[in-house]
């Protein structure tokens, strides 16, 4: 991160971003307070790693969706690559001797290596597609993705790490399987931590945000917002899209290698068409390109299924319903009317903003 | 003869492919948006209809016309409650709006019929036996001759309803040029619930049909046909009824080729495949309109 101090004052890029990793800081520290105090109901503490996992995912998701501006519909295909290339290195690395915590970067590290490779491999030749088109292309590749995983079987003995597609590895005695196909990865050690989570949060944010601010950022946004024009003044559009995509894929797979070392077993379905959709739909509803936006609605709308656990069998269906009503009031023209109308009339501000927001145009 | 047996479990999948994707790529060409909750109308129609002949003793036409009629409704509701607030805002947010909708749907069926798979009687049981041709070496079930001419049927009478009606005309009107259509007088609103509506009557029927092969029945039922449809849709280039046929028809036989003669397990990466391949090749689908920029 550059500091750009002009006039003795930080800029409004810095000062952002300043505050940025301040309130998440400020909102570990005070979760861990509560939950070192006990205040944190056992359910909420199952979710800690889960929401911090979601809230990579989203600001993630929002680096393609929102300010690179394709819809991307396989978000999960990368998480999963993530997520099980971290339970193999995890695995392999189990009788090394490596304490917990560098036993977890290094799978979090080899997660978002892999994830990312396989977003340049697949960001090639989906960018040369627009809007729609683009989105099933991404939505194919996810299920190709959850599809290989499915046949996918891996396992350790003394002779070292055996990979194939049928469950007869050949394993020796006290070998260890780790990937069983339909079944998922089995017999996970649960290494994942709440802190790994937080710093996991915090490099995402870091980086996003200094993409947005640099000159690829901008280049970025450029293409997003006018892609005729981006070219003709020399853009390469193509670098700065597969740019997007490859750090967003590799910060997914971070994500899924935490995501997938939190819990004892994992199963490919895990990964199918409604993660990436549940993604999605926090990128949106927290506003395209707000990276506070996606951190809040990640949270929010993970804890929400668990709070509405009052409604019993319902819980799932005021989920839906209030989706579609937050959707309704938040974008409707005439409800957007109604309030700017009210607000006119009651709060009536000296002059008119012309500012548009920047999450209300999708 | 396995050959021959393939392709006609083939051109029966992808026939009910290809009603689905009709109703996709009806509403994306009049509202330009990707209608997620249309997968699980199919689910909803199959369970009228299984409601209507286990519950009500129905017989079995009236079940599916029964399924129709409450699909009709739901279509025409879904869109004035959940989409007409959001029209003009842009894709996404009704894309997201319709991925709630879908929850919705997927959940009010948890609540109403359980969770457990309801086994769908056919609704050709009554015609007994599959016909057996070459001295019993190639059988053609009733329910994939019936999905095939009902495939046929469909796509011929949608043609010429969009090419000599009125209201189809008024439909590829509004799809065309939205402004135009309504400065020349065509009532925007009830031409888009129209297309909802017999999208949605169309989904009914594919539902029945669907289950009618593969009996059993789940809140999550729609969920896969839907996204292969939808698949098939862009395939054939989305927001043209023949592409939509032809797309569906293709994504299911190449789905059960490939379950046959490739891999069982890989046959959705299969289909997944060829689809990248194809839009690599032509990226507007194989009979959409290619769009030219203009600056």
């Amino acid at each position: 991160m550059k500091m750009q101090i002009k006039n003795g004052r930080l800029s409004p890029y810095t000062k952002n971003s300043i505050i940025s990793y301040g309130l998440v800081i400020g909102a570990f520290v005070i979760v861990s307070i509560l939950n070192s105090m006990g205040m944190v109901s056992s359910s909420l503490q199952g979710q800690l790693v889960p929401i911090c996992c979601y809230i990579v995912m989203a600001v993630s998701l929002n680096l393609v969706v929102g300010i690179s501006g394709e819809l991307s519909l396989g978000h999960a295909g990368f998480m999963s690559a993530g997520a099980y290339t971290g339970i193999v290195v995890s695995g392999i690395l189990e009788t090394s001797g490596l304490p917990i915590y560098g036993r977890l970067a290094v799978a979090i590290i080899c997660g978002a290596i892999v994830a990312g490779v396989l977003g340049f491999l697949i960001g090639i030749p989906v960018l040369r597609l627009r809007g729609d088109y683009l989105a099933i292309v991404t939505l194919a590749f996810g299920e190709i993705i959850k599809n290989i995983m499915n046949i996918v079987y891996a396992g350790k003995d003394s002779h070292g790490f055996h990979l194939k597609t049928n469950p007869d590895l050949g394993l020796e005695e006290g070998g260890r399987m780790l990937l069983n196909g339909p079944m998922g990865a089995t017999q996970v050690q649960r290494i994942s931590t709440f802190a790994a989570g937080f710093v996991l949060v915090l490099i995402t944010l870091f980086v996003v945000q200094n993409i947005m601010n640099s000159k690829q950022g901008r280049a970025i946004m450029a293409c997003r917002d006018n892609r005729i024009a981006a070219e003709s003044i020399g853009l390469n559009v193509m670098k700065y899209k597969l740019m997007a995509f490859t750090v967003s894929a590799a910060l997914a797979g971070m994500g899924g290698a935490l995501f997938g070392l939190n819990y004892s077993t994992l199963l490919p379905v895990k990964f199918n068409f409604n993660t990436s959709v549940l993604i999605l739909v926090f990128v949106v509803l927290g506003g395209l390109g707000n990276i506070w936006g996606s951190i809040i609605a990640a949270t929010i709308l993970t804890i929400l299924p668990e709070a509405l656990r009052q409604f019993a069998d319902y819980r799932m269906l005021a989920y839906a319903i209030v989706l579609i009503l937050v959707m309704i009031f938040t974008y409707s023209p005439k409800i957007k009317n109604f309030t700017q109308g009210f607000i006119d009339k009651n709060f009536k501000r000296k002059k008119p903003t012309a500012q548009t927001e920047g999450g209300g145009q999708v | 003869m396995i050959f021959l047996s393939n392709l006609i479990n083939g051109l029966s999948l992808g026939s009910v492919y290809a009603i689905i994707a009709l109703g996709y790529t009806m509403v994306y060409g009049i509202s330009k948006m990707l209608n997620f909750a249309h997968g699980d109308v199919i689910m909803v129609g199959a369970y009228i209809s299984f409601c209507g002949t286990a519950y009500l003793n129905l017989p079995a036409w009236a079940s599916v016309i029964l399924a129709m009629i409450v699909c009709t409704a739901l279509g025409i509701l879904i869109e004035g409650l959940a989409y007409r607030p959001l029209r003009g805002t842009g894709s996404l947010a009704v894309l997201i709006t319709a991925i709630g909708v879908s929850y919705f749907l997927q959940n009010a069926a948890l609540l109403i019929w359980g969770s457990a798979p309801k086994v769908f009687t056919s609704v050709f049981d009554k015609l007994g036996n599959s016909i057996s041709l070459f001295d019993g070496e190639l059988t053609i079930t009733w329910e994939a001759l019936f999905t095939l001419i009902a495939a046929v049927i469909i796509m011929v009478g949608m043609t010429l309803f969009t090419g000599k009606t009125k209201v189809g005309k008024a439909m590829r009107a509004v799809s065309e040029d939205n402004g135009a259509a309504q400065l020349m007088g065509i009532n925007v609103n009830s031409t888009i619930s129209m297309t909802f509506a017999i999208g949605s009557a169309l989904a009914a029927i594919a539902g029945v049909l669907l289950c009618s092969s593969y009996p059993a029945l789940m809140p999550t039922t729609g969920a896969m046909p839907g996204i292969k449809a939808f698949t098939a849709a862009v395939f054939g280039g989305i927001g043209s009824i023949p592409g939509a046929m032809l797309g569906g028809i293709l994504i299911g036989v190449i789905e059960i080729f490939g379950r046959a003669f490739i891999s069982s397990e890989l046959s959705d990466a299969i289909v997944f495949g060829v689809l990248i391949i194809v839009l690599l090749v032509k990226p507007s689908g194989l009979l959409g309109k290619k769009i030219t920029e203009k600056v």
